[in-house]
């Protein structure tokens, strides 16, 4: 065939990957096509024609054409006639019609440079699709012998029987192949899923930019792009036409872009409910068993297992025919189907590991085994349905190939009456067609409340499985029909057969969600007649201590069964049994452990162990920085120079702080609240870091986690303890905590000081704000530390226990060690310190010791009733300098002038005098300061 | 206690107003050793006193229990309705023990884990005695691997204990019968109590990242609610995005992803990949947020 293809507009997208696509139109014999093709980054390469489905568009295939072009092969999609952009009417893929159109695409190809040939206008070429074009995979194989693979998806065999199906055979086929149906003629009009497949047919044709469609199809589980294998988009599903237009052919406007001779066709069988003889011939001519004879070329045929449209039979025919007619089989049941979703991800990556081998010679062979996915009915985590793959050798009853296992199980139950309401109404329910994915999934929750109506069935049960079986393929079962004289019933039998899964608790599980109808003549004589029905093909786990159950009803929702009321006696035939096959698979799982992960694990790990070896060697480094050098520093308890911390927020707490606590000093750090005493403190037990200036115990400078650290005990800020732990048991786990030996902690000592008494043994969350207080002195004081510091010891002790508390610090220094205490009163600081250092405002603002400051050197103060006076007296003595006076007191620098000499020439001048002392400045500096502050 | 021998008995406490004596030279102290600051044990016994250690200790060994109960007073029910898990658990032990690992591990292990590593160093901080504990002075990465080492003994600890009693009360109540997948697979008990177990530890690794966050949060926050919560909510946000099938690959990042993987151990042949790229990503969250913690706390200022 010469290639009549024309090129008429040619648009380069953008490259998208590696894979670059140009748009075209061709026109064939009979239309002209919107196509895309699909270039890969090396050429020339094998192509892949990549049909679409009923109501889709060449860019519901977008994604399997994308992928196909990712692996190396030239993919072309086209909108079928009729469909998308393209012109022309729908023929059901008729041989003159759209396969012509297909076969000029492989001519087109074979013109271009790019394909691969195998001999001249012979491209190297495979050609794949899912139902509508899925079906156009097997014709077009069967019609062009220049296709070199195929992989039909969720496909017919022979469009008759799939729209109307019998299930009942008086002699019934062999059953050789797991899923072989009974394909007998006269069946029951699948009205449901017709009238979905044909509305996708009318109304303006999608122009291919609306993926609602295919998104619609998208299972939960598959993960992948919801434009896999179009499905026949339902009518809730395809939002453009909202009201019917008039074609331009002048047909009818219920043909839509059918063809007339479809269209009449269709409009007889939807309005009779029967296969009349010319519908009979043109789904013959769409049907690939009309072809499937003369296909060699590799086959991967996908099926799904939840499809009431094209059910496994289907696809247990094309591969019965085709490797008969001598071509490789391989046949994969997936999850998905018309009812559940589009081929995943996994399986299309199957598809494209079957063209790799067989187009390109590329990957492992793929083989010819048998691939089904067990679907449990328990839902995981995240809705998804629960499933596993197995994987058998073959499909068996194939020339060559072993044979069929099957189970046979007997039927229990006498012959019932099962009653036919005038009108078929109410109907059970037993799938939603055209819904698809999740909704579609859901017909299976559904049914369990709808399937059997009271009246309408007859159900006969097996024995409980001893053990748990898995069922795959057609299970079969013998019934007898008859007629009761007397009783209204018409010459035929229109019934419904089905298989449930009982569990002991009476919980119904329908398998498949499908039916098999069927449509038998019944004696006129009330004799029974004796069939044998092949009930729908399954993948199904039964558990042991289940038991099946067939029912044979009378209506069906989805299919015209007829109008007449009817009554029939339903009984199991001579061998009352269930016949069960089985095929064994091995679980497909890839039990090999994933490279990139585990290396992943590995790097993770050794980084870890990298962090933590370069933390202990920074430690140490930071251990030996902080060593002393300098061994006269290292007699010098606390050593702080130009001290600073500014908070983030920029609040400088402490500037220029710089002090020395020397050896047997009992230090008082006195200051308001606020000075940012308690803010040294924290620096000093390395709590926070400073920003400036330095802090050096024994020559050791201080830092986080410092070691000198441990010659410190502490107590700053209040108590910290577990309240969930007695007093006694904080001390005791506080200084196993610091690693020492519990000899060293002095923990009597530490106790005794507590002073709790009996109460050391309760929890600490039950003590008064004095008790902790009490108890957090001791822990800072256990293991006796060189320095200890308390900031603010005596809040909330009682007068005695403050009185101890001096005491106690001042014994302490004596042995050599040191006393760093802090206060805000001065009191405190001059009954208890020997040193003192003043800080206000963050700056140390007087240093010396306690004499010292108080003493201000010679002043003295003397308090008399005449300052004004006394400040004259004070003047004219000799040496006396510096005389102020003060409210009710006049201050004076005596300069060794004896004190007593001072006051006897006061008394002498007449000036009378209450008191005289040391001027403490300290006080006065420190009451201004308090003063200062406590001003608003 | 030992310092009563060491107590003269007539020494005067601050309670009378007086101090004991205090010994001015002892014999030279030992030399401090960073290394055997907060030993393992201290901080073990210092947690476990602890009430909600053992509050959540007590309910995961009873929660077993509590669903056999419930399992016990719920109806057959009416004899339509598909299959359901609560049947499937009731078939065997093992089948019973792999329910209440699933109804467990997406929140209450995650709560548990959350406690046990937020709680730790946020509550010493809330208590004031965190302060103490690193003025003693306890280096503060040691500190925090203390602390995760016991969390984690104690998480692991509870991650096993819930399996164990699922699988005895599940065996008295159901039997020791196989265990029985959805998908028809059947598995003898022993290969099964086997899986379960090793299912325990999975989810206790994939966990890893939950504590190693919720470290991270108590490091940077005085209040344990605070780190436990936001912690979990991490989590559960976590598991929403991983519902919304739209977002595809993405969900691939998402610490959650393979929380579920360990499923795969019930079936005859094991399918690794998912358990392998579950401790990947679950490692690699881990050691993100563990260094972001050893970090922070370094470099803190303890204000507490």
């Amino acid at each position: 065939m010469a290639a009549s293809a024309l090129t008429t507009g040619v648009a380069a997208a953008a490259p998208a990957g590696e894979v670059r696509t140009s748009e075209q139109r061709i026109r064939t014999a009979g239309a002209d096509l919107d196509t895309t093709l699909y270039l890969p980054a090396a050429l020339p390469a094998p192509a892949v024609l990549v049909a679409h489905g009923f109501g889709g568009s060449k860019a519901s295939v977008d994604t399997d054409a994308r992928e196909l072009a990712e692996r190396g092969f030239v993919a072309l999609t086209w909108s079928a006639r009729g469909f998308g952009a393209s012109t022309g009417q729908i023929a059901l893929n008729a041989p003159d019609a759209e396969v012509a159109d297909a076969v000029e695409l492989v001519d087109w190809l074979a013109a271009r440079p790019d394909v691969r040939l195998d001999g001249p206008g012979d491209p190297r070429v495979g050609v794949t699709g899912g139902s509508y074009g899925g079906a156009l995979s097997l014709l077009l194989a069967g019609h062009d012998r220049r296709v070199d693979a195929l992989a039909p998806v969720i496909t017919w065999n022979d469009l008759a029987q799939a729209l109307f199906p019998n299930a009942a055979a008086a002699q019934p086929p062999p059953a050789d192949t797991p899923a072989r149906g009974a394909f007998s003629g006269d069946g029951v009009f699948k009205s449901g899923w017709a009238g979905v497949f044909f509305s996708a047919g009318l109304g303006e044709a999608d122009t291919g930019q609306d993926e609602a469609a295919d998104a619609s199809a998208a299972p939960p589980a598959s993960g992948g792009s919801g434009a896999g294998a179009a499905l026949p988009s339902g009518p809730a599903a395809d939002p453009a036409p909202s009201g019917a237009s008039l074609p331009a052919s002048g047909l009818p406007a219920n043909c839509g872009r059918f063809t007339a001779e479809v269209c009449t066709a269709y409009t007889e069988a939807a309005t009779t409910g029967r296969l009349s003889a010319g519908m009979a011939e043109l789904l013959r001519r769409s049907s690939p068993a009309t072809v499937t004879d003369r296909i060699t070329a590799p086959a991967l045929i996908v099926q799904g297992e939840a499809d009431t449209l094209f059910g496994l039979d289907q696809a247990d025919a094309n591969a019965r025919q085709i490797a008969a007619a001598g071509g490789p089989v391989k046949v994969i049941w997936y999850s998905g189907g018309h009812d559940g979703g589009p081929p995943g991800e996994p399986l299309r990556g199957e598809i494209g590991d079957w063209f790799d081998f067989h187009l390109a010679g590329r990957g492992d062979d793929p083989g010819t085994g048998f691939g089904y996915t067990v679907v449990s009915g328990v839902r995981g985590g995240s809705n998804t349905p629960t499933t596993r793959s197995l994987l058998a050798p073959e499909y068996p009853g194939l020339p060559g190939r072993g044979e069929l296992r099957a189970r046979s199980l007997p039927l229990q139950g006498d012959p019932q009456l099962v009653v036919r309401p005038a009108g078929g109404n109410p109907a059970a329910i037993t799938a939603l067609p055209g819904l698809g994915g999740a909704l579609g999934a859901l017909g299976g929750r559904v049914t369990a409340f709808t399937a059997e109506l009271p009246g309408q069935s007859a159900q006969f049960r097996t024995a409980p499985f001893e053990t748990s079986t898995l069922v795959t393929g057609a299970p079969r079962v013998q019934l007898a029909l008859a007629r009761l004289p007397g009783q209204p019933a018409p010459a035929d039998a229109v019934l419904f057969a089905k298989v449930y899964e009982v569990a002991p608790a009476g919980t119904r599980t329908l398998l498949g969600s499908a039916v098999a109808p069927f449509r038998i003549a019944v004696p006129a004589d009330g004799s029974p007649v004796t069939t044998t029905v092949t009930l729908p093909g399954v993948v199904a786990p039964i558990e042991s201590g289940n038991s099946l159950m067939v029912s044979v009803s009378t209506t069906d929702q989805g299919y015209a069964g007829g109008v007449e009321p009817a009554v029939w006696l339903v009984g199991t035939g001579p061998d009352a049994a269930l016949t069960v096959p089985e095929v064994p698979g091995e679980n497909v799982t890839a039990s090999t452990v994933p490279i990139g992960p585990l290396v992943g694990i590995g790097v993770v790990l050794a980084l870890a162990l990298l962090g933590w070896v370069a933390g202990r060697v920074h430690g140490r480094r930071r251990a030996r920085a902080a060593a002393p050098t300098d061994p006269a520093a290292a007699e010098v308890p606390l050593r702080i120079r130009d001290l600073a911390k500014t908070y983030r927020g920029g609040f400088s707490a402490v500037k220029d702080v710089s002090f020395d606590v020397r050896r047997g000093m009992v230090l008082g750090l006195l200051g308001p609240n606020g000075a940012g005493k308690t803010t040294v403190l924290r620096m000093l037990m390395g709590l926070i870091t400073p920003t400036a200036g330095s802090i050096s115990a024994f020559g050791e400078r201080v830092g986080p986690g410092s070691p000198v650290l441990a010659r410190i005990g502490a107590f700053v800020e209040g108590p910290g303890f577990l309240p969930h732990l007695s007093g006694a048991d904080n001390l005791r786990l506080y200084w196993a905590a610091t690693g020492r030996p519990e000899a060293e902690a002095h923990l009597g000592e530490a106790l005794e000081i507590a002073g709790l008494g009996d109460s050391v043994h309760r929890r600490v969350g039950t003590y008064s704000q004095g008790m902790r207080q009490r108890l957090a002195i001791a822990q800072a004081m256990l293991g006796l530390p060189e320095l200890l510091v308390l900031d603010e010891p005596t809040n909330g002790l009682d007068p005695p226990q403050i009185h101890a508390m001096r005491e106690l610090l001042r014994r302490y220094a004596q042995g050599g060690r040191t006393v760093l205490v802090s206060s805000h009163l001065l009191a405190e600081v001059e009954q208890t310190c020997t040193h003192v250092v003043v800080m206000h405002k963050g700056r140390v603002v007087a240093d010396g010791t306690v004499d010292e400051i108080m003493a201000g050197g010679g002043a003295a103060t003397f308090a008399v009733d005449a300052p004004e006076r006394a400040a004259a007296v004070l003047g004219a003595l000799d040496g006396v300098r510096s005389v102020e006076v003060g409210t009710g007191a006049v201050h004076a620098e005596l300069n060794g002038t004896p004190r007593a000499s001072a006051v006897r020439a006061l008394v002498t001048a007449g000036v009378d005098v209450t008191s005289a002392g040391p001027r403490r400045r300290l006080e006065d500096a420190f009451l201004q300061l308090v003063g200062e502050d406590t001003t608003p | 206690m030992t310092d009563h021998s060491a107590d003269p008995g007539d020494l005067p406490s601050t309670v009378r107003g007086t101090v004991g004596a205090l010994a001015a030279d002892g014999p030279p102290s030992a030399p401090y050793r960073p290394g055997r600051t907060l030993p393992l044990r201290v901080e073990l016994v210092r947690q476990l006193r602890r009430r909600r250690t053992q509050v959540a200790f007590g309910l995961t060994a009873l929660l077993p229990v509590i669903l056999w109960a419930a399992f016990s007073l719920t109806d057959d029910g009416p004899p339509t309705g598909s299959l359901n898990l609560v049947d499937l658990a009731m078939g065997s032990g093992t089948n019973f023990a792999t329910f209440a690992l699933f109804a467990s591990a997406s929140f209450l292990l995650v709560v548990v884990v959350a406690l046990f590593f937020g709680d730790t160093v946020a509550a010493e901080a809330s208590w004031s005695s965190l302060r103490y504990l690193l003025a003693a002075p306890i280096p503060r990465a040691r500190l925090l691997r203390q602390k995760a080492v016991v969390a984690g003994v104690l998480s692991t600890a509870v991650l096993l204990v819930l399996p164990v009693v699922a699988l005895v009360v599940g065996t008295l109540a159901y039997g020791g019968g196989d265990l029985v997948s959805p998908t028809g697979e059947s598995l003898d008990y022993w290969t099964a109590v086997g899986r379960v177990l090793l299912g325990a530890i999975y989810v206790a690794v994939q966990l890893s990242w939950v504590a190693a966050l919720a470290t991270l949060l108590s490091v940077s926050t005085d209040a344990p609610l605070g780190a436990v919560g936001g912690a979990v909510m991490v989590a559960i946000v976590s598991q929403i995005l991983n519902q919304i099938t739209a977002l595809e690959d993405l969900r691939d990042y998402l610490p959650t992803r393979y929380a579920t993987a360990w499923a795969d151990l019930l079936s005859s042949q094991i399918d690794w990949a998912g358990m392998t790229r579950g401790l990947f990503s679950a490692l690699t969250y881990a050691l993100v947020f563990w260094a972001a913690a050893v970090w922070r706390f370094q470099r803190k200022d303890v204000t507490s």
